[in-house]
């Protein structure tokens, strides 16, 4: 007992080198890390005690209004997405996801990813019409008022682009945030039609072996869905956090393919057609094939694979004092839920089970903790994933065998590889500063 | 007792054993609507040529029209600029996507019109028409090489265009199709 009461975290069970500590410190002792990691009982660096409280102007005054819809607050201005054209020329934009400021799972609406080809459609919902032709039995329309008479299903997942991550193609680690790095991929709840329900109305041809989904933006993004995917778990959703989705996102409606590339989930639905063979749009043709070492390419990379990273602490973050910490990050799969993240401070020397914060959904982000000691001295914070079909987040090592690196730095907004998911290591150095690192 | 519950039932096995029609199951609040009335947004194209539209254009043709509308983003004879370059000897080394060009990666030459038709240019989007599509497919076409200095393109030629690269592709998850 004595051990579990000292406040400092020292006598806590060590479960790997470098820190880690056992992540039951975690699960159901809150009270034991909150006390460890504050100013703490009997800690070497606390001060001598705090100043006597005062009241602050806002407590003795009457507050501001209430607006009709609610932004954070002003002291929250950093924490916004960045900007690959905020120029608004007359190319695609991205905007990436503050993983390192953000906490939980769910990704607030003004934060989720995005990537448009020809900007952002103002579509009228009145005026949106959605056509599923083809190899049907009989071609419907839909509009977005008699697809909110349908039933509908919520599912949380993750959405990311296949170009998530490129920049750690880069034969030297960029010095760039997780954001910069991972912030093309979000994490929201889903409301929607299952495509299915729409499919058994229009009737299915048996020569249907995939769909052209096409978007009502200017370029009207296509690609090729098989109708395996169609029939199985995709979504024509038309809400996104319980509101209706944003416009950067897909209004009125979008297709949601959980677990598949962020580009196949066309947004501002308007048509599926249903063929024989894929159309080989643009897109599946030469931006979503990834070139391999030997000179081949992948083609139809469909699956977002097992995949994590640490949010905190992560570049960017600096660490003021040696002490207990709580080790932060995501994880996600495109086949399932995650069964287990191991952590490392040693660069996988050792590694700890970290904990996995419930609910652990399926082709959803899953957040996971572990309370680590930090010495004083140099660390190495590694996250590995492992899914419940038994696919398992590669090594940088063993990703860049099979799948190559590029022949130097390339600029951190370009996509010069797609579909990258071996392991982030973050270097933690005595002065509290945190770089991105090859281990 | 037979109430209205099990009349529904009844009624919807009746249908679902009618030919496998599931309509009982769903809403069906879809308003029919024929191909005829869909064709204007209807522009998908299958590699085998399935939905190329009538209308035809040479390089020749499409040499006026890239300077035009084409050359300000994607540099004069389109040996790129801002935009990617669309003619091009660059050959693929290494894994960078940088490296990729029509010529050297795409595989089927229907997607160039596809592609055109449906996204370029950029600033005007569906302001050409098939003509002047199939014109400026054949201008990129010809000056990769491709097809020669005076060949036409429709939707009998276009799909017939061998891509080089088009038999290095592996295909990643086999089973999810």
């Amino acid at each position: 007992m004595t051990k579990n009461r000292d406040m400092r975290g020292e006598g806590l069970e060590p479960a790997a080198g470098n820190g880690l500590i056992d992540r039951r410190a975690l699960l159901g002792r809150g009270m034991l890390i909150a006390g460890a990691m504050g100013t703490g009982l009997g800690g070497s660096s606390a001060s001598a005690g705090a100043e006597p409280l005062t009241e602050e102007p806002w407590s003795l005054e009457f507050g501001d209004r209430t607006p009709p819809y609610q932004v954070p607050s002003k002291f929250e201005a950093k924490v916004v997405r960045t900007l690959s054209n905020p120029k608004h020329e007359l190319r695609n934009s991205h905007s990436r996801t503050p993983h390192h400021l953000l906490e939980g799972t769910t990704t607030p609406n003004g934060l989720h990813f995005t990537i448009n080809h020809g900007g952002i459609p103002a579509i009228d919902p009145d005026k949106h019409k959605l056509v599923i032709h083809g190899l049907v039995k009989r071609p419907l329309e839909f509009s977005v008022e008699t697809l909110s008479r349908y039933p509908m299903i919520s599912r949380t997942t993750f959405v990311e682009c296949g170009g998530n991550s490129a920049p750690m193609f880069s034969p030297e680690p960029l010095q760039e945030t997780v954001q910069a790095l991972h912030g093309l991929a979000s994490c929201a709840e889903w409301t929607g039609v299952k495509l299915s329900t729409l499919l058994e109305e229009t009737g299915v041809d048996p020569r249907a072996k995939w769909l052209i989904a096409e978007g009502a933006d200017s370029p009207r993004l296509s690609r090729s869905v098989p109708m395996k995917k169609a029939l199985d778990d995709a979504m024509v959703v038309l809400y996104q956090n319980g509101e209706r989705l944003m416009p950067g996102n897909g209004y009125p409606m979008r297709l949601l393919l959980p677990g598949y590339e962020g580009n196949m989930n066309v947004k501002f639905l308007r048509r599926l057609k249903l063929v024989e063979q894929p159309a080989f749009s643009m897109y599946e043709s030469r931006t979503y094939a990834p070139i391999l070492p030997n000179g081949k390419a992948y083609r139809f990379y469909f699956l977002q694979e097992v995949k994590s990273f640490i949010t905190f602490p992560s570049h960017g973050h600096v660490l003021k004092e040696p002490g207990l910490y709580e080790i932060s990050g995501i994880a996600y799969s495109g086949t399932g839920r995650i069964e287990k993240v191991m952590v490392s401070a040693d660069g996988g020397q050792s590694w700890a089970q970290a904990a996995l914060q419930e609910p652990v959904l399926s082709k959803a982000f899953t957040r996971f903790r572990l309370p680590w000691r930090w010495n004083g001295g140099p660390a190495t914070l590694q996250s590995r994933a492992w899914d419940e079909s038994g696919e398992v987040q590669p090594t940088r090592a063993e990703f860049i065998v099979a799948r190559g690196e590029l022949a130097k730095p390339p600029p951190v907004l370009g996509f010069n590889n797609q579909h990258y998911n071996s392991i982030t290591s973050w270097g933690v150095g005595s002065n509290g500063e945190v770089k991105h690192v090859y281990v | 007792m037979f109430t209205f519950k099990h009349a529904i039932f009844v009624a919807s096995v009746c249908m679902v054993s009618m030919g496998g029609a599931l309509l009982a199951e769903t809403p069906n609040r879809g308003k029919p609507i024929d191909e005829a009335a869909i064709a204007p947004w209807d522009i998908s194209i299958l590699p085998d040529g399935t939905g190329l539209p009538k209308g035809s254009g040479t390089p020749e043709q499409g040499a006026p029209i890239f300077a035009e509308k084409c050359s300000g983003c994607h540099g004069e004879n389109g040996k790129g600029g801002e935009a990617n370059a669309l003619i091009s000897d660059r050959e693929l080394i290494g894994i960078s996507a940088a490296q990729k060009t029509i010529k050297n990666f795409w595989p089927y030459s229907t997607t160039v019109f596809d592609f055109i038709r449906r996204a370029m240019p950029f600033q005007m989007p569906h302001s050409l028409n098939d003509d002047e599509v199939y014109a400026l497919t054949a201008y990129i076409l010809a000056g990769n090489k491709l097809i020669g200095p005076n060949d036409a393109m429709d939707a009998q030629t276009l799909p017939k265009v061998k891509m080089p690269y088009r038999d290095n592709f592996i295909l990643r998850f086999p089973d999810r199709i």
